[in-house]
């Protein structure tokens, strides 16, 4: 058939499609993470964040602070206080509590989400609990630190901020390596 | 060929006419709010467009499936475009399209409305209810399926409520901007009160906003809408709007419920006590993995019913139901249940399906059990790990 | 228009090889697309009877049939029969045996892929229906199987259920590279892109769609292999991942999917309706245009599946809008249709009546689809009944009734036989009315509130479910009817013509019923 050498070389432009299309599907995952920040979609927020801002003490915004443990956590974990009020540019600190009331040392890593989610972009964490893993020992009980600063920019009708964390019970992701070190 | 048009065509009347009378009894409920009035509108307008478009397309559909057919129209004509037809076809919809956006648009700026509520409630989905939390109010409650479980298997009459009713209403106060942030603990699933227009997914890890302002006392039910697993069809909403004075007066009710409790942990019991109440506490909060007749539904969830936990030292059993077991679908009832309630059911598991230990689990040996946990061990700073990525 | 036909006297002297490895070792397009379409009916008829389950469950309030643990991998697995077992794979044994007679090739570009691709089929999908025998259960976390209830709680069968979608994956991606190579190389001289029919033309672009949207589901779901079995994090928020992370991967792919599922159907009723009019279709370049925008509009509206996951409201409105576009060339195909029957010289043989059905029905399937896409209704309509009735009112009458249409079509032309008129018609109305007493009632119990997806309701409902499921025992049931009449015109009945539809124009029409084993070995002229 004439036609062959035609089709050979469409089937390999179609094929490399579909690789293309197979890896632009995981293309997706960071590419999410980018339209999550600018957008503010989930209400994800950065990691650590670098910098100092002029207060803006001619403004409040009310930061209330949520926690909730996932599925199978048996933790106590709360904040120490329902809510601050802060203003922009200004670095403040909230300590959450946690205990380990089970009789087996367990790891927790803290899942933080903010709403409204478009905030996210204006809500600097300067140090966080949730940068890391936990790890407490059966009846160990902890204060974790949380440094913030709302961005002077914040958009004027956001009055108003919730961070929520999710604890989830990471000690069965650990390696036995990583358990049996404590 | 065809032998009975008017048939045919009388049946799609009639389907395009059922259309346009479920206005009448069958359409989307108005809604108490604002919010929900709006979107019916908005929902009413847009069905009445699509009445009428459709009414013109079939109109003209069939009446041509009438005059045109061949018995009556032998002759077919030929055209078979008209570009200046096809123009005005594609830039009309577009304009009916834009008119339609119009009030979309602003029912939906509505309802991202940022201004300050009067109160906050966090609401949090679980396999297979729903948990509710005031905050800054200190009352927080679980909510779970009240409806009897022998209606369920037809074994007893079905109420008006039937599968829409709870143990523990969301009560919140007329009038006032109420917030909810929605999250989940284990899998997603979706808050929705159809006479409020409140819908919003909740899930884990994450928070949800959405508002409401219920002008008028009532009470008004919903459900999960989202697929979470077995029990999704049995994890009701009912929320309960009341006058101010009377939420006011319910919160400070809630409170004191919280402290009796408490102080009812004190209180000394009979085997028969606990275990009567720990068969009510099993039905909301066992029955619907483990089963009513402890026999589970292996191997995801495991029997009761002779089990080495279940029939084993009270010390295991009572760690298993308040730490519940990492990894699986038992959660931790520590802080779900209260301590007596926690007694109860212990109790109740230890002597019933045919496991008949004869041992009781009062409230102080729960409170025994917290408190041996936490004993010996202060105010430790933590232990940061670096997080392997 | 001329043809040169070939009666098996060819390159390829043989004719079909005898017995069962004829049909095992096939690389002929006939053969093969016979093949997918039996298994697309088989699939159907199973699909169908996990409906049955499902509706002889909802038939009236209370648990009394099956467990609602059982009952979730009814729906899931209906969902996914139905979709992937038999829609997709009935389009792609229309285009084996349609497409190289429309445009004149003596086969498909890629014989023996074809027989591989087939052959993918009963493999993944005898993998899939297994896992209803496994400990633990089948799938059971929807046809969507949003995580984390399809990662971190899902059962151990899951695994199975994602190596059976890699292999429909590549079964479709196989199938799509084969039509477009066959439609872009293998035209016969004289058919421009544009005298295609517009069957050819539909499916061309699916195929592009195909090869676009599958690879992102075999992303999606090597992406939740790895999540469960290599301790990576996509989904897990536990882990850093997000859960609505799934629902933009798998909408990514399953909006285009929609599209699939309805483009061919578009095609083979822009055939048929015209045939029965016994006049050309109307805005023929347009419908062309039409299909190109739809197609291209399905790849920016994934995200009115999620209105209420809580994206911002500038991508809410984004979204909104864009939905709200593909009314504009959905309507235009609409118009046209309408335009094409009118002032014709109609007659209503049972491809037609599917055909005119389809458009009604389809309609009314896309004006529920205009009232979801507006993002503040949807917060009421979201995972209720008035979106089951929506998308069964796109795809019952769409998709099934497109290919019901183009089965007594074309089956003058694969049997040789004509099929029995009068059940034909039978067949249509008992359908007919069965489909819109099962689904139209749907509508009305999502608007009064009952959410899809579960076992049992309250007693509100009850009225409205029982009359949906009378409805659906009823359009099962017709279905055999539909084999009786089937296996009747394959065994016997009154010779077909070359033609047998006096208004039919085409290439497929220009050789003999039955086509013969080999058709076009020497390419017809095509004016």
């Amino acid at each position: 058939m004439s036609a062959d050498l035609p089709t050979a070389r469409l089937i390999r432009r179609l094929l490399l499609v579909v690789v293309a299309m197979f890896a632009f599907g995981f293309a997706l995952v960071p590419l999410y993470d980018v339209m999550c920040q600018a957008f503010g979609i989930n209400g994800k927020t950065a990691g650590a964040w670098q910098g100092a801002q002029a207060v803006d003490a001619s403004r409040q915004v009310r930061v209330q602070f949520l926690a909730s443990n996932a599925a199978g956590m048996s933790w106590e974990f709360r904040p120490e206080q329902d809510e601050l009020e802060v203003h922009p540019g200004a670095s403040s600190q909230m300590l959450f509590v946690a205990y380990n009331p089970s009789g087996v040392p367990m790891t927790a890593q803290a899942i933080p989400s903010i709403a409204p989610a478009r905030a996210a972009a204006w809500f600097h964490k300067t140090e966080c609990f949730c940068f890391t893993q936990q790890v407490l020992q059966p009846g160990e009980r902890i204060e974790m630190p949380v440094r913030f600063i709302v961005d002077r920019d914040l958009p004027a009708d956001v009055h108003h901020l919730t961070l929520g964390y999710t604890l989830f019970d990471v000690t069965e992701r650990q390696g036995p390596v990583a358990r049996g070190a404590q | 060929m065809m032998r009975h048009p008017r048939l045919g065509m009388g049946l799609l009347a009639c389907s395009a006419l059922s259309q346009a009378q479920a206005a009448w009894d069958v359409n989307m409920r108005q809604g108490v709010t604002e919010v929900s009035r709006s979107v019916f509108d908005l929902h009413m307008t847009i069905f009445w467009i699509c009445v009428v478009i459709g009414v013109l397309v079939f109109g003209a559909m069939f009446w041509s499936m009438f005059a045109h057919r061949r018995s009556r129209h032998p002759q077919p004509a030929h055209f078979h475009e008209n570009t200046r037809v096809e123009l005005l076809w594609t830039v009309v919809p577009l304009v009916i399209l834009i008119a339609m956006a119009v009030p979309a648009t602003r029912t939906l700026l509505h309802i991202y409305d940022p201004s300050d509520p009067d109160l906050d409630i966090q609401i949090t989905g679980h396999q297979w209810k729903w948990h509710y939390k005031y905050l800054g109010e200190d009352v927080e409650f679980f909510s779970n399926l009240a409806t009897d479980r022998e209606a369920i298997g037809n074994r007893a009459p079905k109420g008006d409520h039937y599968l829409l009713e709870v143990d523990q209403p969301l009560v919140i106060p007329a009038g006032a901007k109420v917030r909810f942030l929605v999250g989940a603990a284990d899998v997603i699933h979706s808050w929705w009160v159809p006479e409020l227009a409140v819908k919003k997914d909740a899930i884990p890890g994450f928070i949800n906003e959405a508002w409401t302002r219920a002008p008028e006392p009532g009470l008004y039910r919903g459900q999960c809408t989202e697929l979470c697993g077995k029990d999704h069809g049995f994890m009701p909403i009912v929320v309960e709007v009341k006058a101010p004075a009377d939420y006011a007066a319910w919160l400070a009710g809630k409170k004191a419920a919280a402290a009796e409790s408490k102080a009812q942990a004190g209180k000394v019991w009979t085997l028969e006590e606990l275990v009567a109440h720990g068969e009510q506490v099993y039905k909301t909060a066992c029955a619907a993995c483990h089963q009513p007749t402890g026999e589970g539904l292996p191997p995801v969830f495991p029997a009761l019913k002779g089990s080495k936990i279940a029939t084993g030292p009270k010390e295991g059993h009572i760690e298993r139901v308040v730490n519940g077991k990492p990894g699986t679908a038992m959660a931790a009832f520590g802080k779900q249940l209260s301590e007596v309630d926690l007694a109860a059911v212990i109790s109740y598991e230890r002597n019933a399906f045919g496991n008949a230990l004869g041992d009781m689990v009062t409230p102080q040996d729960i409170l025994a059990f917290k408190q041996a946990a936490e004993a010996g061990q202060g105010m430790q700073p933590g232990q940061p790990q670096p997080q392997p990525q | 228009m001329s043809a040169v036909i070939d009666h098996g006297h060819g390159d390829h002297p043989h004719g079909p090889a005898p017995g069962l490895m004829r049909w095992v070792l096939t690389t002929n397009h006939k053969d093969i697309g016979t093949l997918y379409l039996w298994f697309s009916f088989c699939a159907f008829l199973l699909g169908g009877s996990f409906a049955m389950v499902i509706r002889a469950e909802l038939f009236q309030p209370g648990l009394q049939i099956v467990e609602p643990a059982f009952f979730n991998q009814m729906t899931t697995m209906h969902g996914l029969i139905m979709v992937f077992g038999a829609v997709m794979p009935a389009f792609v044994g229309l285009a084996n045996w349609m497409i190289p007679l429309m445009i004149g090739a003596p086969d498909m570009a890629l014989p023996r892929m074809n027989n591989f691709s087939f052959w993918l089929l009963p493999a993944a999908f005898g993998l899939l229906v297994s896992t209803l025998f496994m400990e633990g259960g089948g799938p059971n976390f929807g046809w969507t199987f949003y995580a984390p209830l399809s990662t971190t709680y899902a059962p151990q069968s899951v695994t199975f259920f994602i190596f059976a979608i890699h292999l429909m994956g590549i079964s479709s991606i196989m199938g799509a590279i084969n039509v477009i190579a066959t439609v872009l190389n293998l035209r016969a001289p004289g058919m421009t892109l544009m005298k295609m029919p517009l069957f050819v033309w539909t499916w061309l672009i699916t195929a592009f769609l195909l090869i676009a949207v599958m690879p992102v589901l075999a992303g999606v779901v090597t992406m939740m292999l790895m999540d469960i079995h290599f301790g990576t994090s996509f989904f897990s928020a536990a882990g850093g991942g997000d859960p609505v992370l799934f629902q933009h991967v798998f909408w990514f792919f399953g909006h285009p999917e929609v599209y699939i599922m309805i483009l061919p159907a578009f095609g083979a009723v822009s055939a048929i309706i015209p045939t029965f009019s016994r006049k050309p279709l109307f805005g023929y370049t347009s419908m062309v245009y039409a299909t190109g925008a739809i197609a291209f509009l399905s790849f920016i509206v994934w995200a009115h599946h999620m209105f209420v996951v809580g994206i911002p409201v500038a991508g809410e409105l984004f979204f909104m809008y864009a939905t709200m576009l593909i009314a504009v060339p959905t309507g235009v195909k609409v118009f046209n249709w309408v335009s094409t029957m009118w002032r014709g010289s109609l007659t209503f043989e049972a491809p037609m009546l599917f055909a005119v059905a389809f458009v009604i029905l389809f309609t009314i399937g896309g004006f529920s689809g205009l009232m979801l896409a507006i993002a503040p209704a949807d917060f009421q309509y979201h995972d209720t009944y008035f979106v089951v009735a929506h998308f069964h009112y796109v795809l019952v009458p769409g998709a099934i009734f497109g290919i019901f249409a183009s089965a007594y079509y074309w089956l003058p032309k694969w049997t040789g036989h004509m099929y029995d008129e009068r059940l034909a018609k039978l067949h249509f109305w008992l359908s007919f009315v069965g489909m819109n007493l099962a689904f139209f009632p749907m509508h009305f119990v999502g608007l009064a509130g009952m959410p899809r997806r579960i076992p049992d309701y309250n007693l509100m409902f009850a009225d409205f479910n029982r009359v949906s499921s009378l409805g659906a025992f009823l359009f099962g049931a017709t279905q055999l009817l539909f084999l009786y009449i089937v296996v009747k015109c394959i065994r016997g009945g009154e010779p077909a013509p070359a033609k047998p539809w006096d208004g039919a124009h085409g290439l497929e029409w220009s050789v003999p019923s039955p086509a013969p084993y080999h058709t076009f070995s020497t390419p017809p002229e095509v004016e």
